[in-house]
């Protein structure tokens, strides 16, 4: 990774970038018909950054841009049901006595995140606040504490707005997997957001909320990124506390973030991120403030990207990939390599082991994780005669189907004579991954791919398919296998539903670089033209 | 347990299937406990006649003739620490239920367990004082069952890599039983968490969960299978649980259930090289019921054995009833329990340095074995040596009187005769009265050098124990000194003459043992202070003189 562009040496030579660059950028994406809406087109723009200015001068209220978030939400939620539950009074409580603060001149008062509106995915506990990790098992729940995310939101000063829907406990990738509903996604009222943090991905895209946190255990933040046109980040296995994260499978889980802008992404990253002691697996490594490399477009000079090497991962853009995708995902490369970067295909030769792997694990994992929800001490009972029966009928009442096969397949994974063959050889396959990626990794700054093999699909299309929708997987799954970071962008369109569908870049980068991906992607998003990633839905009134 | 023996061995066996035991009489009682050392020889031998001792061991040889037991020994042993294996909760024996628990010990959702450092400490300090190799670099893993005192539905524990392995242990048998060294193989020592308790309602129809226990650390120990009678296997237990008291890392408390030990028991032909069937046995609480227990089933598989039955000893668990001095199956095992293990993903690996070993063993206390040669090298007998490194309160005090200038012999039968009887009478534990060892070993000086009598010595022994201060002290208030000035005892001897003038014509006429009588009266003149050597050197003079 070259060393971070300094501000101040930009200043020195900044320039825009040549026009040719993007009449070139436009023609390369298969489709570029960017809504037209009632907000401006153009570079996603910071709202963090905006909703703090408008505090701090004085020009605007807590109360006030709450209730335009909230009323937005309920307009929208009705079609989209991405929240599970919404804290509408507590919100504006929470925003009045912000105000009221900053009205006594306060110290303190403008907390990094203050008065932003927060979504949380409802496997992440809130204190006082129900969290069903979207199951049956868990309705009523209301756990006794933050997660450790959730807590350093608030410290900040973010209003959490409500709990975001999900394919149960994390499983699934199209949020249909939830116990209660279904989420749409805001480009298309037909479609899935993806999941499983299909909730968290679509309030963002429809501005029911600011930002929101998402899980990620196999590319359940990438992919509902890239379905609902938000940039989503995948942190390094261990950068952000897993505590208060209901675990589905603990050594791939990670607590992700979920913007509207790369600059959002940064600003929540560098809250949430840290060692907690509540977590043995965070990692201590120093959290860098991860906006501070983030250079506004004009300071920005003509090759940004100059000397970065990027490895397209030649196993993501073959058989069984959207040619959508494919394009878009090319087209990207291609702007990459205007701004500076060389771009080179790379081949991960483990790669298409990974999503056998990844199965094996997650499920073996989960089938022990979830083996605490048995009815016994919170969560749904069902009365029964005797022990096995209050065990059997809680779980086979409160426990969806995808989640019930998946603690099938884990537990027979994990039993005697059968740990060997898919346990121990997946641990094995998920070392093999690993080394791959390091080997890449060493030659490339950044690899880039889809983010999924498609764009937004139909709801109920892949529901009685598992295996397809398993197979949807295969771009983000060995991410978490190896540990490590990753970063999607929006880069592109392709043709579907009322104005065309979102498709986002993948950047995966080392462990720990997220400043660095963020960076690039961040460079990315702001030069881009032509392309705006606000939903119709927003447009229609 | 000898008369045990016998009648177990005239009982029919009853292989009655009652899992209605399991919840009766699994867990002991709450309201007994004690905090005194359970040794089997400590509190057993001495009762046993010798008699009986002998009929039994050679009833015992002649009914396993031709038969020997295979005896392991699973013990789980509860650290002392200040808070739980995996979470900052307290735990206290006895306390209100469920009243020191958090979301991480109740298992809720998004909890994440965190190691105490404490635990691994105590492991690797019982790792080396059984001679075990220690892993440098071991982990954690799920054991995973379903039951409602095991919140997460799995069981922090070590599956493949334990802390420790490849140990033994030394201990002496008591004398009582025939005494003997004898050396039992440590299998491994691993590190993991305690499960809830559930406790069942008086008519059988619900169960309440009580999750204080819930994430406590434990130690679990697992032996060769090197013991071979019940006397073995409950003296493998009380020096385990000497070594934990005097690590000091678990009070090593067996009603408290601090201290569990779980036995296999098989039988074979003397002669065949591979195992019988082993059975399991739990719900022992204390050793001596570990003994019987272990007797019991011994003979009773000796019995199925000799009646050609031995396709009824089945793999199962029995449990011990001490009401009725037999074992009874609590549940037969359908082959092997499947527990899925797999490492645990939300813990570290556990990677000790060598640094750290040294550290920990530079601090480690003397332990009951080196305490024993090292008394034995003093000359004191194996029961005096028993005795002592029993409790490592007595060895310390015995020790530390040492070191005042105590002469061995003379301190140990203080200890063991009037202070360990006081001790038995209140329940005290030595550390615990007013007692120290400076002045024990100026009383038993005193005595020595003549300044009081043994008798004196005694009295003023239980005012020290009681009610504390010195041995200077109280024979000055009590005006104590022995009267060792010949002139002064010759002069009451002259008085007790005068005064009993019959008896003085009986003794002269040839009833010789009247000189207890007066040697008596004189003491009692002097109030018990009179040297009693020198007394009796006077009167017997006086006395004779014609």
């Amino acid at each position: 990774m070259p060393p971070p562009l300094q501000a101040h040496r930009l200043l020195i030579s900044h320039r825009r970038l040549p026009t040719p660059a993007r009449r070139r950028l436009t023609a390369v994406s298969s489709l570029q018909s960017a809504p037209a809406t009632t907000l401006a087109p153009g570079p996603a723009t910071s709202s963090i950054l905006s909703i703090r200015e408008s505090l701090l001068s004085g020009e605007r209220t807590a109360a006030n841009i709450t209730s335009d978030y909230l009323s937005r939400l309920r307009r929208t939620e009705p079609s989209l049901r991405s929240f599970i539950h919404v804290a509408d009074a507590a919100a504006e409580r929470e925003a009045e006595e912000l105000d009221r603060r900053i009205a006594s001149g306060e110290k303190d008062a403008v907390g990094p995140l203050a008065g932003v509106l927060v979504g949380v995915k409802d496997n992440l506990c809130t204190k006082n606040m129900p969290s069903t990790g979207g199951s049956r098992i868990l309705d009523g729940y209301r756990p006794a504490y933050d997660a450790t995310a959730v807590r350093r939101l608030r410290e900040a000063g973010a209003i959490v707005v409500g709990k975001t829907n999900l394919d149960e406990f994390g499983m699934g990738s199209t949020t249909e997997g939830s116990a209660f509903q279904v989420t749409t996604n805001p480009w298309d009222d037909s479609r899935v957001p993806g999941g499983s943090s299909g909730g968290s991905a679509s309030a963002v895209s429809a501005r029911q909320c600011v930002v929101s946190l998402g899980s990620d255990t196999g590319g359940s933040v990438r992919q509902p990124a890239s379905f609902c046109g938000v940039v989503g980040l995948k942190p390094t296995y261990g950068r952000v506390s897993r505590f208060g994260l209901m675990a589905y499978a603990s050594s791939l889980d990670v607590v992700g973030c979920f913007g509207s802008s790369v600059f959002d992404t940064a600003t929540i990253l560098s809250v949430v991120a840290g060692h907690d002691k509540m977590d043995s697996t965070s990692s201590s490594q120093d959290v860098p403030d991860y906006t501070s490399e983030l250079v506004s477009l004009d300071l920005l000079e003509s090759k940004p990207l100059n000397g970065l090497r990027i490895g397209i991962i030649q196993e993501t853009l073959g058989e069984g990939v959207d040619t959508g995708v494919v394009s878009s995902i090319k087209g990207a490369a291609s702007y990459l390599e205007q701004l500076g970067s060389v771009v080179d295909e790379v081949s991960l030769p483990s790669f298409s082991l990974g999503l056998p792997a990844y199965y094996i694990l997650a499920s073996s994992e989960a089938s022990s994780n979830l083996s605490r929800y048995d009815g016994i001490r919170y969560g749904r009972q069902v009365s029964a005669n005797d022990l096995n029966e209050i065990y059997g009928e809680s779980r086979a009442n409160g426990l969806g189907h995808e989640v019930k096969m998946r603690i099938l397949m884990g537990t027979y994974a994990l039993s005697a004579g059968y740990y060997d063959a898919y346990y121990k050889r997946a641990q094995q396959v998920r070392t093999l991954v690993k080394e791959s990626f390091k080997d890449a990794l060493e030659k490339y700054d950044i690899l880039i791919s889809p983010a999924a093999p498609s764009a937004a699909y139909k709801i109920g299309e892949k529901i009685n398919d598992p295996l397809a929708m398993y197979a949807g997987d295969i771009m983000t799954v060995n991410v978490n296998l190896a540990g490590l970071p990753a970063l999607v962008v929006p880069c592109g369109f392709v043709e579907g539903g009322p104005v065309g569908l979102p498709v986002g870049l993948q950047m995966i980068g080392s462990p720990f670089s997220e400043g660095s991906l963020l960076r690039v992607g961040h460079i990315f998003e702001q030069t881009l033209q032509n392309f705006s990633f606000v939903p119709p839905l927003l447009a229609e009134r | 347990m000898a008369l045990t023996l016998l009648r177990g061995m005239r009982t029919p066996v009853s292989l009655r299937s009652n899992t209605g035991l399991f919840f009766n009489v699994l867990r002991p009682r709450l309201s007994h406990f004690t905090t005194r050392a359970e040794s089997a020889h400590a509190t057993e031998p001495k009762a046993v006649p010798k008699s009986i001792q002998l009929a039994t061991k050679e009833a015992a040889e002649q009914k396993t003739q031709g038969f020997e037991a295979i005896i392991g020994i699973e013990t789980h042993v509860q650290l002392s620490t200040v808070t739980k294996a995996f979470c900052s909760c307290p735990y206290d024996y006895g306390s209100q239920p469920n009243s020191t628990i958090c979301p991480t010990c109740m298992g809720h959702p998004g909890t994440l367990p965190v190691l105490n450092e404490k635990v691994v400490e105590c492991a690797v300090k019982l790792g080396l004082a059984l001679n075990c190799e220690i892993s440098m670099t071991s982990k954690f893993d799920r054991k995973q069952y379903f039951y409602p005192d095991l919140p997460k539905g799995y069981q922090i524990s070590q599956f493949d890599i334990p802390i420790a392995k490849k140990g033994y242990v030394d201990l002496d048998l008591p004398v009582e039983f025939g005494g003997g060294h004898r050396k039992f193989g440590i299998t491994r020592v691993h590190m993991e968490e305690d499960a809830g308790k559930l406790l069942h309602s008086e008519s059988g129809s619900y169960s309440q969960v009580d999750l204080n226990r819930a994430g406590v650390p434990l130690l679990e120990i697992v032996s060769e299978p090197d013991m071979r009678t019940g006397i073995e296997a409950a003296e493998y237990g009380a020096e385990l649980q000497r070594i934990v008291r005097y690590l000091g890392v678990s009070n090593g408390n067996m009603q408290e259930g601090s201290l569990r030990c779980d036995v296999n028991v098989s039988v074979r032909p003397v002669g065949q090289s591979e195992f019988g069937t082993k059975v399991e046995i739990k719900n022992m609480n204390s050793f001596s019921e570990i003994n019987r227990a272990i007797d019991y089933e011994i003979s009773r598989q000796i019995m199925l054995h000799k009646e050609g039955q031995a396709d009824q000893i089945v793999q199962e668990t029995r449990l011990w009833d001490e009401s009725s001095q037999k074992t009874f199956t609590m549940r037969k095992k359908e082959g092997l329990a499947d527990y899925r293990y797999f490492p645990e993903p939300d813990l570290p690996e556990v990677v000790l340095t060598t640094d750290y070993i040294d550290e920990i063993s530079k601090s480690m206390p003397e332990l009951p074995e080196a305490k024993r040669r090292r008394y034995e090298n003093m000359g004191l007998s194996m029961q005096d040596v028993l005795f002592l490194a029993n409790d490592d309160n007595v060895a310390h005090f015995f020790d530390s009187t040492l070191e005042h200038g105590a002469d061995a012999k003379l301190a140990c039968n203080w200890i063991m005769s009037d202070i360990a009887a006081y001790l038995k009478n209140e329940k005290l534990s030595i550390h615990e009265t007013k007692l120290t060892p400076l002045e024990l070993s100026e009383l038993i000086a005193s005595i020595k050098n003549g300044t009081i009598s043994g008798k004196i010595g005694k009295e003023i022994l239980f005012e020290l124990i009681a009610k504390g201060g010195t041995v200077k002290g109280v024979i000055e208030e009590k005006d104590l000194v022995q009267i060792a000035d010949p002139a002064a005892i010759e002069a009451m001897v002259d008085k007790v003459i005068a005064d009993n003038p019959k008896q003085l014509e009986q003794y002269r006429a040839g009833k010789t043992k009247l000189q207890g009588f007066f040697a008596g009266q004189v003491m009692k003149t002097s109030k018990g202070k009179a040297n009693p050597v020198l007394l009796n050197k006077i009167l017997g003079e006086k006395l004779n003189a014609k």
